[in-house]
């Protein structure tokens, strides 16, 4: 099993254990500005050596994508699950937006058997983030006017995540590989291992995640898993249809299976209060993060090479 | 020597640090002139937020000003936070120096 995996399953037992382990705050931050950099700056010295304008059809199909996997996510939740309208709004756009330690994860898994991912799907990470959020908010709410859009639209486009992709990606664009050359030791040759000690926090993080899912029960679970299995059919198909390589699909079937932690919480617990931030935590966090990391990535790597096959 | 002090109100809230933003703002809007947030942690009727990632993580914000505008700072928080967001908010009477601060 690949190291980064088993320090997420590290701790997660220390976690689930209790024991007296506790990563900083400042570090677990630290940590994610690195990644969200160095996967921005992998993709931009990519798109250096590329052109751009056969992005934008690409952008539109992952920005449909976002959208459909975020109404499919509320309608589920509504009919099948029973939810109340904030929280299957709130959950939906957890699972209609994505998740960069998946991405991390993924970019880890494939580079280690050489398997090329095109440069864009940094972008297609950072686009993703977005659409869901938005669709989220006017499920729950409606097109309200009390609904503080300008504040929103700066918590989603200004945020953390998207912010770091985009300014890692101009750097890498502007710097192309050679500039690049002397920051490679840090980002690109150390990404593995700071990903692990990531992980570590991940698996501590997870682990509190236990709570809510036994009160919750079996349903947070099915969702957790059926949700990410349903959109990986549905990143799938648009992989192939975009004709990404193998890694190519693997990685935006990866995407499209992933639930965001960050930009969506921040972002739900401002525009729909109502809705319980405790219950899609548990979801994204305590079931898909680990069940795309432990089994679905390899899942999504056999389905994307069925398919691919000659 | 005697100090000269007067009279003021102490408001300090315990909350979520995903609503500093919000907040900051609503208090720019109802005039208020100067507060202090510092990271907080603790464990209260919604569990155990422990700071160690940003989702639970806890601020305490201090505000202090005349009795009226506290008490408007108070009631807006509780009309419009107290519902759905972890938040605990107090009154406290202090006494300060520099009274035009304040």
């Amino acid at each position: 099993m690949d190291p980064v995996i088993l320090f997420f399953l590290f701790g997660l037992v220390a976690g689930l254990l209790g024991a007296d382990l506790k990563l900083p705050s400042t570090l677990y931050d630290s940590l994610t500005i690195f990644l969200l950099l160095a996967i921005g700056l992998k993709g931009g010295q990519g798109l250096a050596i590329q052109p751009l304008l056969p992005l934008l059809p690409q952008i539109f199909a992952v920005v449909v994508l976002g959208v459909l996997q975020t109404l499919i996510a509320y309608i589920g939740l509504r009919t099948l699950f029973r939810f109340d309208r904030p929280n299957a709004a709130a959950m939906a756009a957890h699972y209609g937006s994505v998740s960069v330690a998946t991405f991390a994860v993924a970019a880890a898994w494939l580079a280690s058997r050489e398997l090329d991912v095109e440069p864009q799907l940094a972008v297609l990470l950072a686009v993703m983030e977005i659409p869901a959020i938005l669709v989220g908010i006017v499920l729950a709410r409606g097109i309200s006017h009390d609904t503080d859009w300008k504040s929103l639209g700066h918590e989603v486009f200004l945020g953390k995540g998207v912010t770091l992709l985009l300014g890692g990606m101009a750097i890498g664009w502007a710097g192309g590989p050679q500039g690049l050359q002397p920051i490679r030791g840090l980002y690109f040759d150390l990404f593995k291992p700071v990903l692990g000690l990531f992980l570590l926090e991940m698996g501590l993080i997870v682990s509190r995640q236990v709570g809510e899912l036994r009160r919750r029960g079996f349903s947070l679970i099915l969702f957790g898993v059926g949700m990410p299995l349903l959109s990986a059919c549905l990143g799938l198909g648009t992989g192939v249809l975009l004709g990404l390589s193998t890694g190519g699909v693997t990685m935006l079937t990866t995407l499209a299976a992933s639930a965001s932690y960050i930009a969506v919480p921040a972002a739900m617990r401002i525009a729909v209060p109502e809705a319980n931030p405790a219950i899609s935590l548990a979801g994204s966090l305590g079931v898909t993060f680990p069940f795309n990391i432990l089994l679905g990535i390899p899942l999504y790597h056999w389905m994307a090479s069925q398919w691919m096959r000659p | 020597m005697r100090m000269h002090t007067e009279k003021r109100t102490l408001l300090t809230v315990f909350t979520e640090a995903s609503i500093e933003h919000v907040l900051i703002r609503d208090m720019d809007r109802l005039g208020i002139r100067g507060y202090t947030i510092s990271d907080a942690r603790g464990k209260g009727s919604r569990g155990v937020r422990d700071a160690s990632w940003d989702e639970s993580r806890n601020i305490r914000i201090e505000v202090i000003c005349d009795r009226p505008q506290a008490e408007t700072l108070l009631g807006h928080l509780q009309t419009r936070y107290y519902s759905n967001y972890a938040m605990v908010a107090f009154l406290t009477d202090v006494e300060v120096l520099r009274p035009g601060k304040f």
